[in-house]
């Protein structure tokens, strides 16, 4: 009970609530700006109107869901400061950095270009509009990097020394800090999984309205856009994913073993399938083993071995002194799985469905369908999936939507808790981390306060984009297919109402 | 001027930044409920701020940001110690960012009425906090040997600093009735100038007392002078808004938060985060600052970006420079689920 409340303990959850929340947001939010800017950039060029439907919305699913990863990430700006003061201290010359830069850089972009678009449909010209929302999809993805090159110097520390005389990190060079391994791999992993998640949504609502033979020619569109990007960037994540690993190995061995709950040193090492095990005593009572997979992950052979949990924590206790520097090993097992897991199955769906929808490779003519019907699912050159199969695909494919958002949180649960016992591996650890002077009521109060607010929050959110989701794209009204020529708006409908209001 | 020095002034500047622009946002959302007649009337003061409220309140995040990254210890201080008043201006800040986003996109009355009466005491909240945050900076606070704040959540609810809230809500208010008399057409735009008449005048009580007790108490010939800039706009301020100079009125208005804002970072200077228990154990630009790299880093970060975003985001001021009124709000496209549950396909488009 007193451990469960300790301080350190509480913090943790909270900080580990009101991120897994926030990053529900921020994969939708940079892939979908993307997305909606590509979908823009159709109507720009073509002039088709479907693209312009499309644009608005999955511009509206957008931001119902930006305005929610906006507000959950100023909590983000400062809880570093609130509940992990002496982490801020120790950190601040390096950390913070690329947290103003994020700032600075990134936000500033984000916001204001947001809002030029939101209320830019008739002050400006449709070229320039559909710029902002490019800089709006470069302001993500800057903002990811920048965070994601904070985190990884958590995971791994580079370009800094320790000051003795002041008694924390001090940066000594922040171009490590940006294009270190881990950074670069971790970015590519990142953003890779926000384009599958934003693509799986694409793909689950899309689908949704083409099983009910609803506003065919946009969700055609969509469906076609989604599964595409939903496949790059699922074979992009799994490489990703996999060159990830053998940095992860490299940096922190623990954390891989911990993944696989590989108690001793095995060679070759196995990649572990199922396993149940007694933690204490440290092995496996069932497992359920794929032989020498795990260590073609660590070193690209299959026979080199690879360290366990119990030689890595003789190791890090001779280097570190005594203690316990193993994290949690069934989250870090089961996280890492259900992440691989419901990453890979929306991958999956996505190739079936590019598959069972092509449009004329090797299809009869019979089956091939035109701009105005929804796709029929074909297996084969002549044959038709059955009508119940159908119906099981179109089903799963809408149920994809959920998978890349259980995928990206169990993803980062397993990275930040398979660093435990560290905050920054080898050189902070967590117990050391928190503020001293914030008490116990007050990060119960606080966490208290986050977890109901966010709960409410959570259903008003859904329930709004359920309502968007279901009523599909709207038909055009005058004003969207007569975009401005002027900056500004043009002089002649000086008192016209605007074309989009709060 | 040492780099730790330079950056006690982007700081400075960031959260001028922040105070002027955020500063007429608190202003519209406090004025929905005292200006704004009816529903729509509500909408055309939303709508004013409605583009840029949001590049608006990044200002906060990057002073933030520079203040983890430039004096980490100031930071964590700072925001460890004064917890809750900031976890409270947090939740306010989250409810309000949904309720400017959401508020339109239901047609229920019950809904609409309760995002609007959000957006009021959302505004309201953090216009008092920031003032009674600063107040307590400026003043000190117990801060011991480990530069850890020792003391209770009421230590901040001290006369001074309620004085202080008491003068950012009413300089916010009075900034954002002159920018609705700026940004509006019509009858509103009238009552906005009468009622920035009425609430400069209660700004200028709170903001004196406040800044003349600042002034006794620690100010020296620099925040003298700051002082006398923030009086002499307010009156000018006021003085423009009677003759009907809405732009020299917004112009002084803002000079008045920037001259205000100045003189606290001047007679805080060069402390960051005075002590109150001893004053060896103050927080100054020396002990609290990141290392000579990092602030060199820093420095060429914000000396590129800041001007950008001067830039770009004075571009989206100018985009949206028309007036609004009430003929401007159509009525939200709020699409009808229901109609669309029927299972026929929809006409090809």
């Amino acid at each position: 009970m007193e451990l469960a409340l300790a301080p350190e303990t509480l913090a943790r959850w909270q900080f580990g609530i009101t991120t897994v929340y926030h990053f529900l947001f921020v994969p939708l939010t940079i892939s979908l700006a993307a997305l909606v800017a590509g979908l823009e950039t159709a109507w720009v060029r073509t002039a088709k109107q479907k693209y312009l439907k499309a644009t608005k919305f999955w511009g509206k699913l957008f931001l119902i869901n930006i305005a929610m990863g906006v507000v959950t990430g100023i909590v983000q700006e400062f809880q570093f400061g609130m509940n992990w003061s002496d982490y801020s201290r120790f950190v601040g010359d390096v950390f913070g950095a690329p947290l103003a830069f994020e700032a600075l850089i990134a936000f500033f972009f984000e916001s204001t270009f947001i809002g030029l678009w939101i209320f830019g449909w008739d002050k400006l010209p449709k070229k320039i509009h559909c710029f902002c929302m490019w800089m709006v999809s470069i302001g993500t993805i800057l903002s990811a990097y920048f965070i994601l090159a904070a985190n990884s110097w958590m995971q791994h520390p580079v370009g800094y020394k320790y000051n003795a005389a002041t008694g924390r990190a001090e940066l000594t060079d922040f171009l490590k800090v940006l294009t270190q391994d881990t950074t670069l791999v971790v970015a590519f992993h990142t953003l890779t999984a926000a384009f599958l998640t934003g693509a799986a949504f694409m793909v689950g609502i899309s689908a949704y309205h083409l099983m009910r033979k609803r506003h065919i020619k946009v969700m055609r569109t969509s469906l076609r856009l989604g599964l595409i990007t939903l496949v790059i960037a699922g074979l992009l994540t799994a490489v990703s994913g996999d060159e990830l690993g053998k940095v992860m190995f490299k940096q922190q061995p623990m954390k891989m073993a911990a993944a696989e709950a590989l108690w001793d040193k095995e060679e070759p090492a196995p990649f572990s399938v199922f396993a149940y095990g007694d933690v204490e005593k440290g092995h496996n009572t069932v497992a359920i083993e794929v032989p020498g997979l795990l260590s073609f992950l660590a070193h690209n052979d299959f026979t080199s071995p690879v360290p366990g949990i119990n030689d890595v924590n003789k190791a890090e206790q001779q280097k570190f002194g005594p203690g316990d520097y193993r994290p949690n090993i069934p989250v870090a097992y089961w996280g890492f799985r259900w992440m691989i897991g419901f990453g890979m199955s929306s991958f999956a769906i996505g190739l079936a469905g590019l598959w069972l929808t092509r449009k004329k490779f090797w299809l009869a003519p019979g089956l091939r369908t035109g701009d105005e019907e929804p796709p029929r699912l074909a297996v084969t050159k002549n044959k038709e999936l059955g009508a119940r199969l159908s119906k099981w695909y179109w089903s799963l494919a809408f149920l994809t939507l959920g998978f890349p958002l259980i995928a990206n949180s169990w993803g980062w649960v397993f990275t930040e808790m398979g660093r435990q016992p560290w905050v920054v591996y080898g050189v902070l650890r967590t117990s050391d981390a928190v503020s001293p002077g914030v008490s116990q009521g007050e990060v119960i109060t606080s966490m208290v306060v986050f977890t109901a607010l966010y709960a409410v929050l959570a259903v008003i959110e859904v329930r709004l984009l359920v309502k968007y989701v279901k009523a599909g794209p709207q038909e055009l009204t005058d004003s969207d297919l007569n975009p401005p020529t002027k900056i500004g708006g043009d002089p002649s409908d000086a008192d016209r109402p605007m074309a989009f209001s709060y | 001027m040492q780099l730790h020095d330079i950056w006690f002034v982007l700081i400075a500047f960031l959260w001028t930044g922040y105070f002027f622009l955020e500063g007429f946002d608190f202003g519209i959302g406090v004025l929905t409920k005292l200006l704004a007649r009816d529903r729509s009337e509500k909408r055309v003061l939303i709508n004013t701020i409605g583009p840029v409220w949001d590049g608006n309140e990044v200002w906060l995040l990057s002073a933030g940001g520079a203040t983890f990254a430039a004096f980490p210890e100031w930071y964590a201080t700072l925001f460890s110690g004064f917890y809750l008043p900031l976890l409270l201006i947090l939740v306010c800040l989250i409810v309000r960012g949904v309720a400017f986003e959401y508020r339109a996109k239901r047609a229920e009355e019950k809904w609409q009425r309760n995002w609007e009466t959000a957006i009021f005491w959302t505004s309201l909240l953090p216009a008092v906090l920031w003032g009674v945050v600063f107040g307590n900076i400026v003043h000190g606070v117990k801060i011991d040997a480990h530069k850890e704040y020792v003391g209770g959540v009421l230590d901040l609810l001290n006369p001074y600093a309620i004085l202080g809230g008491l003068a950012t809500l009413t300089l916010f208010t009075f900034h954002g009735a002159v920018f609705a008399s700026l940004k509006t057409v019509g009858d509103i735009r009238e009552r906005a100038r009468r009622t920035a008449a009425v609430l400069g005048l209660l700004a200028a009580v709170a903001a004196v007392a406040f800044l003349a007790w600042t002034q006794v108490d620690k100010g020296d010939g620099s925040s003298l002078i700051a002082m006398i800039v923030a009086v002499v706009a307010l009156l000018a301020a006021l003085g423009a808004n009677r003759l009907g100079r809405e732009g020299w009125a917004f112009a002084f208005s803002g000079i008045t938060i920037a001259a205000a804002v100045a003189m606290l970072f001047l007679t805080l200077f060069p402390d960051v985060m005075p002590s109150t228990l001893n004053e060896s154990w103050s927080l100054t630009v020396g002990n609290a600052s990141s290392s000579p790299y990092t602030l060199k880093l820093m420095t060429w970060c914000a000396g590129i970006a800041a001007p950008l975003v001067m830039l770009y985001q004075g571009w989206t001021y100018w985009v949206f420079r028309k007036r609004i009124g009430t003929q401007h709000i159509a009525d939200a496209h709020i699409p009808d689920t229901h109609v669309s549950d029927t299972h026929a396909p929809t006409p090809a488009s």
